[in-house]
């Protein structure tokens, strides 16, 4: 684990990742990650042809300011919308297209780069979701493969496992219960998944990146910030989040982590692995409380993604590409001053940004190691949940406390709520599968895809 | 107070009956479905309990959410207690009573597997009296269809939230009005606007769960 604060900063990681065309992640210079995406538009054999163009400007739009940018590297991630994941030729299509104008821009420019390519989990497409058998399962399984294949260097995947639990827990405000799917059912079925890439990946040579818990701890920030559930709640579901996304790791991923997995820094602390984060570069897929602190200790900087339409100046993937580019030369240039200098830009982000959301106060450097430290105690994967989750309830009581973070009344009152309930969550893992069970259908879900 | 403003505060505290622990201070006391069963005992109308009592207390959990006063955590232990006084009223509803306001059918449109958002309306609207019938996630335009056509009168809901899956709103809308639907669409999700909804012919546009329902009343014309 990184042991002291100053040791998790951005541009740097333990255990840097060599990729792509001779990009390596994490071993002093942060790299911009690039999404693009579709505009509205209906995916059919009929649009098809429509769409391979459009991809096909799009990276080379995006290849060309880079090189105009000076950019030393970059790593495009290609996020596989539902259709082409449920048709993995598609995906690989696409893949082939990226790949083949990063080898020119390489080899004609220098551009150093990697491609990412990111199934979406379509287990959860039917409900219950089957998680561990079926059609969509090898949808995934083939799409990796697939894309494996025709070019890409990075795979990730923002995997499910246990949402169709947390969605319904998380809206009740049900710390039990979210505790339950990310601890109980969210872990296992990382092992089982992940298990799975990483054995794709060592088959095609290529690098199993990382996973997010977006859909669970991002379903929750975007709640927050809708004001329909407390940000304290959303917090708490951050670091009860963390140890599902390391979980890949110990089944063999190497990083850098998905964009969204704003759990990153904690993740890096962990594991040493580098991280891909997104902050206000990601204002143009959603909003956050985090634009400024999200940077603190990243290896990568990404957009999440944008669509592709036209803005004044240039496509809205090259606008996105270049404020990315600008961000982290900012970054690698406080890197090349030196140490100080660069822990004093992440003095600057980190603080900018902590006072005024509990989500950002637990993201600073030395909260998360705080958190860390407690959350390897545990024994197991529901220990460490359980630990992170005391560690940031006393965290943020102790920054009310200290006025370090201003609480609106309501999201007091629900600090409160939340440390009550946490008193009657049982510290045995078993006990708490067994009051789900004993609690007649309140929390639905199928064992078995589980490995219950 | 009278014993349908205590069913109206006790919807609006979310206290379900006197074992629930929600809210702290007032477990061991009566709850919805204690108060309810004492109204109908002494025999107050079944529209007034429902209406005055019930709804009303939704309404004003409506409000409080409007106004960041609530979180969606206690609109739904609301939305419980309302359900479990309704649960108590049902069985003492004529015929010719009923205990809905409209009924509206949700759905996740096809290809798009997000529900949180459309649950929320789902709750909302039968927190206002609403029947709902939920379609789930991944509906097809001709799940909707029959959907409309098994409920006439009930307004179809549909939910998106990728710019992708939204054009099958307009698949949905085509289809019911191909088949001589009657029935009002509304649509709602994160890149959906009125705009869309005006281009693709839909009745209604909403932005988020309190909308949908004041919209929905609009729709079926009830007075708000």
């Amino acid at each position: 684990m990184v042991a002291q604060k100053d040791d998790l900063l951005f541009g740097l990681a333990p255990r840097p990742v060599h990729c792509g065309y001779d990009l390596t992640i994490g071993a002093g210079q942060v790299f911009p990650e690039i999404n693009f995406t579709l505009p509205q538009i209906d995916i059919n054999p009929g649009t098809w042809s429509q769409i391979r163009n459009q991809y096909q400007t799009m990276i080379r739009e995006i290849c060309q300011r880079a090189v105009e940018l000076y950019c030393p590297g970059l790593v495009v991630e290609f996020e596989l919308l539902p259709p082409m994941t449920l048709n993995p030729h598609w995906g690989a299509e696409i893949t082939e297209i990226l790949k083949a104008t990063l080898d020119h821009y390489y080899n004609k420019e220098g551009l150093r780069s990697a491609l990412r390519v990111t199934p979406v989990d379509v287990r959860e497409y039917i409900r219950p979701p089957k998680m561990r058998s079926g059609p969509w399962l090898e949808k995934v399984l083939d799409s990796f493969k697939l894309c494996a294949q025709a070019g890409a260097d990075l795979l990730a995947i923002e995997s499910t496992g246990g949402k169709e639990v947390h969605d319904e827990m998380l809206v009740a405000g049900d710390l039990r219960g979210i505790i339950f799917a990310l601890g109980v059912l969210g872990v296992r079925d990382m092992e089982f998944l992940w298990k799975q890439i990483v054995e794709i990946a060592g088959q095609n040579k290529k690098i199993a990146s990382g996973d997010s818990a977006c859909g669970f701890a991002n379903t929750a920030m975007v709640l927050a910030e809708k004001k329909m559930i407390p940000k304290v709640l959303a917090a708490v579901v951050r670091s009860a989040s963390i140890v599902r996304s390391v979980v890949a790791y110990w089944q063999g991923a190497v990083g850098p982590s998905k964009d969204c997995a704003y759990e990153g820094p904690f993740i890096k602390a962990i594991t040493g692995a580098p991280i891909s984060m997104e902050g206000k570069s990601s204002a143009c897929a959603h909003l956050s409380p985090l634009g400024n602190i999200a940077a603190a200790c990243c290896d990568l900087w990404s957009n999440e993604s944008v669509q592709n339409v036209r803005l004044l100046s240039a496509s809205a993937p090259v606008v996105s590409l270049e404020q990315l580019v600008y961000d982290c030369r900012l970054m690698n240039q406080a890197l090349k001053e030196g140490k100080p200098a660069a822990l004093l830009l992440q003095k600057l982000l980190s603080r900018s940004d902590a006072g005024h959301d509990p989500q950002a106060y637990i993201l600073q450097p030395e909260i998360v190691l705080t958190i860390c430290k407690k959350l390897i105690q545990g024994t197991t994967p529901y220990q460490m949940v359980l630990a992170a989750v005391d560690a940031t309830l006393d965290v943020l009581r102790s920054a009310v406390k200290e006025k370090e973070i201003l609480l609106s009344v309501l999201e007091l009152r629900w600090l409160d709520m939340l440390a009550a309930q946490r008193e009657l969550i049982p510290e045995d893992e078993t006990q708490l599968l067994e009051e789900i069970i004993a609690s007649s259908g309140e929390i639905k879900f199928d064992m078995k895809e589980y490995g219950l | 107070m009278s014993l349908v403003q205590e069913i109206k505060e006790l919807v609006i505290k979310g206290h379900i009956h006197t074992q629930s622990k929600y809210p702290s201070d007032l477990e061991g006391k009566p709850g919805v479905e204690e108060t309810v069963r004492q109204a109908i005992e002494q025999k107050m109308e079944i529209a007034t309990i429902l209406r005055q009592g019930l709804i009303a207390g939704m309404d004003v959990v409506g409000e409080k959410f409007s106004k960041g006063e609530y979180f969606v955590p206690e609109m739904l232990f609301s939305a419980k207690a309302m359900k479990a006084g309704l649960a108590i009223l049902r069985p003492h509803m004529s015929d010719k009573e009923t205990l809905t306001v409209g009924k509206v059918i949700i759905g996740t449109v096809q290809g798009d597997m997000h529900d949180i958002g459309k649950n929320l309306v789902g709750m909302m609207l039968e927190g206002a009296g609403f029947e709902v019938i939920d379609m789930g996630i991944n509906t097809s335009p001709e799940k909707f269809l029959e959907a409309a056509q098994q409920h006439p009168g009930a307004i179809v809901g549909m939910s998106a939230l990728l710019t992708i899956t939204m054009e099958k709103m307009k698949d949905v809308v085509d289809l019911l009005k191909s088949k001589g639907s009657r029935n009002k669409v509304m649509i709602g999700g994160a890149p959906v606007t009125q705009n869309f909804a005006s281009q693709i012919g839909a009745d209604g546009y909403a932005s988020d769960a309190s909308q949908a329902v004041m919209k929905a009343k609009e729709l079926l014309g009830i007075k708000q």
